[in-house]
């Protein structure tokens, strides 16, 4: 079974494949326990592995060791792999196989026997969604690359095209790798088909990036400034993150909708996305009323859990919109500073053209150079500042307003619920002032509506608790994204920002002997 | 916390002791040694308490100090302005005047808005102003100093009597600022200047050293000055960026406290962090303002008071010219020759004078300056490299690890594999 999969890019295997080994190898089998309890039986194939890792100084157990709620072997594997080396010779030298022989990494990919058994410590080289996925016990194998944006038209009906690229080895798809070219509005229909279908069950709908007209406009007149090839890259990486964080969505991923508009060429034109559209109006109405709704509706709140949760992503509303607010005015001022600092740079070496000292004419155009560089580097500071943080909590907050949709759409229900017992109530009411009153034929006509009633609100009663069993679900996954998405985006910040520190001793470095020699 | 990070309010200190060196190259003299040792800041004015240590004849004492305010400064570098002898010397510049409003508004906006803050925000944020009026407190001073420094260092101008009383007078100089119609009048003596600036520039001199150092000093201020406001916004950028990350410190440990969870505990880690980049852009800007931005401003005022020397002496050459005209038209005529002889000689001297002594004060300006950007150059990369090395390789590397890094690059920054070992231990700790 698992012989068949062609070896993904770095290794892949999922415990699920464990299971279906195991019934089947042995070898495999004892694998795993291996993994978790030091000497058992000879494995020549998962120590090349661990003799790997003992070599390679980057163990990436982070990734994995991030749920703490997996009790699957990963948890295990990886920190027995984890270890020191010291610690870990004691496991390689007390297996009895002469086969163990030092591997290369590369190796370890190609044969297609020590990939499959050996999951845990390839994952070093692995991304971490892929890790994730599996660890999950899903079987997610899909990438997805937005790139190249064009243009497309001319004037006010021109539009850009993105090329949505997907790698995947999933078996629902016909292809394991493919690439559509898409628009910005294909992305908002799906995103309205998807939502359509899924908010009101409880599902949270990853939202789409946000319309922007005076971008837009800028890109369709033709301005080829840095600020519209800025707003189309910073729209571009959106779409990428959009998607990427819908494909992660196991429930959403099996969705013929997204599907399709991943892999078939041609995509019918969205409409309905266009804000001046008769849907787009009837949107805005739904949501004034919906607001209206909200502030009528007194929910007897049953469950302590939610209510807690809603209070809890009120406040992480407010906070994450605080923060954004101080990241752009930093994003703001870092640019300012670049700015600056260029032009400072010019007026020192034109202030040390005209000093007629030698050496400290030179040492100025040094500095004039150096603060030429730090003027660089400042503006990558602010690219990264950019992307990866402000860009991160604007995400987020619009992902915490679609979870605060999805919590409303289950007052909804408890709503339709309520009612339906109420009306359930008045036709039971009707129905014994029929009795009283003796008229047969309505009496049945009663009963029915009885029925149909007491089916109405068992549904309701149904549908609330179904509701809320998949929001408790989807709020715990999305909390797991959250810490994870926070972690790499500020932990890559810091390490651009270790990079800057560098960059910037290795410039005053170089300065400092020209300095030192002014006479 | 601090992990070896000097803080807060001292963090100028290390500078401020050579302060007094820093823009100008002094030879401390035994024979007359002038310090400011003490400043107090009042509502809106600030008391220099000057200390003099002497073993000249002219003073009572040999040491002894009075309390001078900034009015006080600016009447004895008038009074050397205005004094003929002293044409043909480089006057000092005199120190700019304390401002302290723009922080003292801050403060008292920080005061009006103390409702609408965390109590953590608000003591960072007053602690961050306070230190922020303790650095202008700082800077003005060292101003105030240098100038005094430089007049007891000057060979003449350390004689001058006024000097003596700005150093010995225990009781107020009643110097009172200027009113209005002394500002407007000042206001016209410089147009006036300025315009006759113009006028004696465009006599071409004999001299080729004075007539390169007047097109060098014109360029040079210039340039001088464009350099020095654009080094000022580089490092108010700079300040200000600084400041954010305090913001978006507290916004931090604000999402940190929300609940115990793993991810709150990071955010308080990464809060932690934010506020110890604060900290160090904060010193490093206030280490490029030091060194750059006031040396600079510094130079400014220096320029400004040579290119008057040379006006001065230009002024006298053409006087000396026009003597001289007056002279050959009273020989022809045959009338008052004796007086436009003597106001021929007299023109002539103090022409000579100048000359003389520019040419020597130009000099020593120019080494003054080498010497003076030499050290302000050197102590700013030095500066700038100690913040980088010390302040984030030591901290900002280990809290990497310590946040769960991904060494996507193990072989970059981390192939130290005691920092990876370190990393793996706080994270089997962790979860």
């Amino acid at each position: 079974m698992a012989a068949e999969r062609e070896p993904p890019p770095l290794g892949d295997g999922k415990p699920t494949d464990f299971e279906d080994l195991e019934d089947g190898e042995d070898l495999f089998t004892s694998t795993v326990s291996t993994l978790e309890s030091s000497p058992s039986s000879p494995e020549p194939a998962s120590l090349p592995a661990e003799d790997i890792s003992a070599n390679s100084n980057g163990p990436k157990p982070t990734e994995v060791v991030l749920d703490d709620d997996r009790e699957d072997l990963f948890a295990e594997a990886t920190e027995e792999v984890s270890l020191d080396s010291p610690e870990r010779e004691p496991i390689l030298s007390s297996e009895p196989s002469p086969a163990v022989t030092p591997v290369t990494p590369t190796t370890l990919i190609a044969p297609r026997i020590e990939s499959k058994s050996m999951s845990a410590p390839v994952i070093f080289d692995r991304s971490r969604e892929e890790i994730e996925e599996e660890a999950n016990g899903d079987i997610f194998d899909i990438e997805i690359g937005v790139s190249d944006p064009e243009k497309v038209g001319d004037g006010m009906n021109a539009y850009m095209a993105y090329r949505v690229t997907t790698k995947t080895s999933l078996s629902m798809f016909s292809k394991s790798e493919f690439s559509v070219k898409r628009r910005f509005s294909d992305f908002l229909g799906l995103h309205s088909k998807l939502a359509s279908k899924y908010l009101h069950v409880g599902y949270i709908v990853p939202p789409a990036p946000e319309k922007s007209i005076v971008g837009m406009t800028k890109v369709k007149v033709g301005k080829e400034d840095s600020s519209s090839t800025e707003f189309v890259e910073k729209r571009r990486a959106a779409l990428e993150r959009y998607l990427q964080r819908t494909v992660k969505h196991p429930t959403l991923l099996q969705d013929p909708d997204l599907r399709q508009f991943l892999e078939s060429s041609e995509l019918p034109r969205a409409v309905n996305t266009q804000a001046l559209s008769g849907a787009g109006i009837l949107r805005m109405a739904n949501k004034a009323a919906d607001a209206v709704n909200k502030m009528t509706i007194k929910m007897n709140e049953s469950d302590a859990w939610f209510e807690e949760k809603q209070q809890q992503f009120e406040n992480l509303d407010q906070q994450l919109r605080k923060l954004h607010v101080s990241v752009e005015a930093l994003v703001c001022h870092r640019k300012e500073l670049s700015a600056n600092t260029a032009a400072f740079a010019k007026s020192a070496a034109m202030l040390g053209n005209s000093e007629d000292h030698t050496a400290l004419s030179r040492a100025l155009s040094q500095l004039a150079e150096v603060e030429e560089k730090i003027d660089q580097l400042h503006q990558e500071h602010a690219f990264a500042d950019f992307y990866m943080f402000s860009e991160l909590l604007s995400d987020y907050i619009r992902l915490i307003a679609a979870v605060k949709g999805v919590f409303d759409h289950r007052m909804k229900c408890w709503q339709k619920w309520e009612d339906a017992q109420i009306t359930l109530l008045k036709k039971r009411e009707a129905e014994a002032k029929m009795m009283v009153a003796n008229k047969p034929d309505k009496i049945q006509q009663a009963k029915n509506e009885i029925r149909e009633w007491e089916a109405k609100v068992q549904q309701g009663e149904r549908d609330f608790e179904q509701i809320s069993k998949t929001i408790r679900k989807e709020v715990g996954r999305f909390e797991k994204e959250r810490v994870k998405d926070f972690k790499t985006v500020i932990i890559k910040y810091l390490e651009s920002l270790v990079q800057t520190q560098q960059q910037l001793i290795k410039y005053w470095e170089a300065f400092l002997p020209e300095a030192k020699a002014i006479a | 916390m601090m992990e070896g990070l000097d803080d807060g309010p001292d963090f100028l200190s290390e500078e401020d002791r050579g302060l007094k060196a820093i823009n100008v190259d002094l030879q401390s003299d035994a024979a007359l040694q002038v310090d400011i040792s003490d400043a107090l800041s009042e509502r809106d004015k600030v008391k220099f308490t000057v200390h003099t240590k002497s073993s000249l004849p002219n003073f009572k004492q040999n040491e002894f100090s009075v309390v001078r305010q900034h009015e006080e400064f600016i009447w004895l570098h008038d009074s050397f302005v205005e004094n003929e002898d002293y044409a043909g010397y480089i006057i000092p510049p005199a120190p700019p005047r304390p401002d302290f409003d723009a922080s003292r508004e801050k403060l008292q906006k920080l005061g009006e808005g103390e409702g609408s803050m965390t109590k953590e925000e608000f003591t960072k944020m007053k602690q961050e102003l306070e230190a922020e009026y303790l650095a202008i407190f700082k800077k003005t001073v060292a101003m105030h100093e240098v100038f005094l420094c430089r007049v007891a260092a000057h060979p003449i101008l350390r004689r001058d009597l006024n000097f003596h009383v700005f150093l010995e007078y225990n009781q107020d100089l009643s110097v009172r600022g200027k009113n209005k119609k002394e500002k407007l009048e000042d206001f016209f003596k410089n147009m006036v200047k300025s315009a006759d600036g113009v006028i004696v520039s465009g006599v071409k001199d004999v001299d080729d050293f004075f007539e390169h150092e007047r097109t060098f000093l014109l360029e040079y201020h210039n340039r001088v000055k464009d350099a020095s406001a654009k080094s000022d916004r580089m490092t108010r950028s700079h300040k200000s960026a600084a400041d954010d990350y305090n913001r978006i410190g507290s916004s931090l440990y604000a999402l940190g406290t929300q609940d115990s969870t793993d991810i709150c505990k990071f955010f308080l880690k990464v809060s932690e962090l934010f506020d110890k980049t604060r900290k160090i852009e904060a010193r490093v800007s206030a280490d490029e303002d030091l060194k750059l931005s006031d040396l600079l401003k510094y130079y400014l005022r220096e320029s400004q008071a040579a290119k008057d020397l040379l006006y001065r002496r230009s002024r006298s050459l053409v006087d000396y010219e026009n003597a001289n005209k007056a002279l050959d038209k009273a020989r022809a005529k045959n009338k008052d020759v004796l007086q436009a002889e003597t106001s021929q000689q007299l023109c002539c001297q103090k022409f000579e004078k100048i000359s003389e002594s520019a040419k020597q004060e130009l000099i020593d300006f120019k080494t003054r300056r080498v010497a003076a950007f030499r050290k302000n150059l050197v102590e700013l990369a030095e500066l700038e490299l100690k913040h980088a090395k010390r302040g984030w390789a030591q901290w900002l590397m280990p809290l990497i690890p310590a946040l769960e890094v991904r060494s996507s690059r193990p072989q970059a920054n981390m192939g130290n594999l005691q920092l990876l070992q370190n990393c793996l231990a706080v994270l089997n700790g962790d979860t």
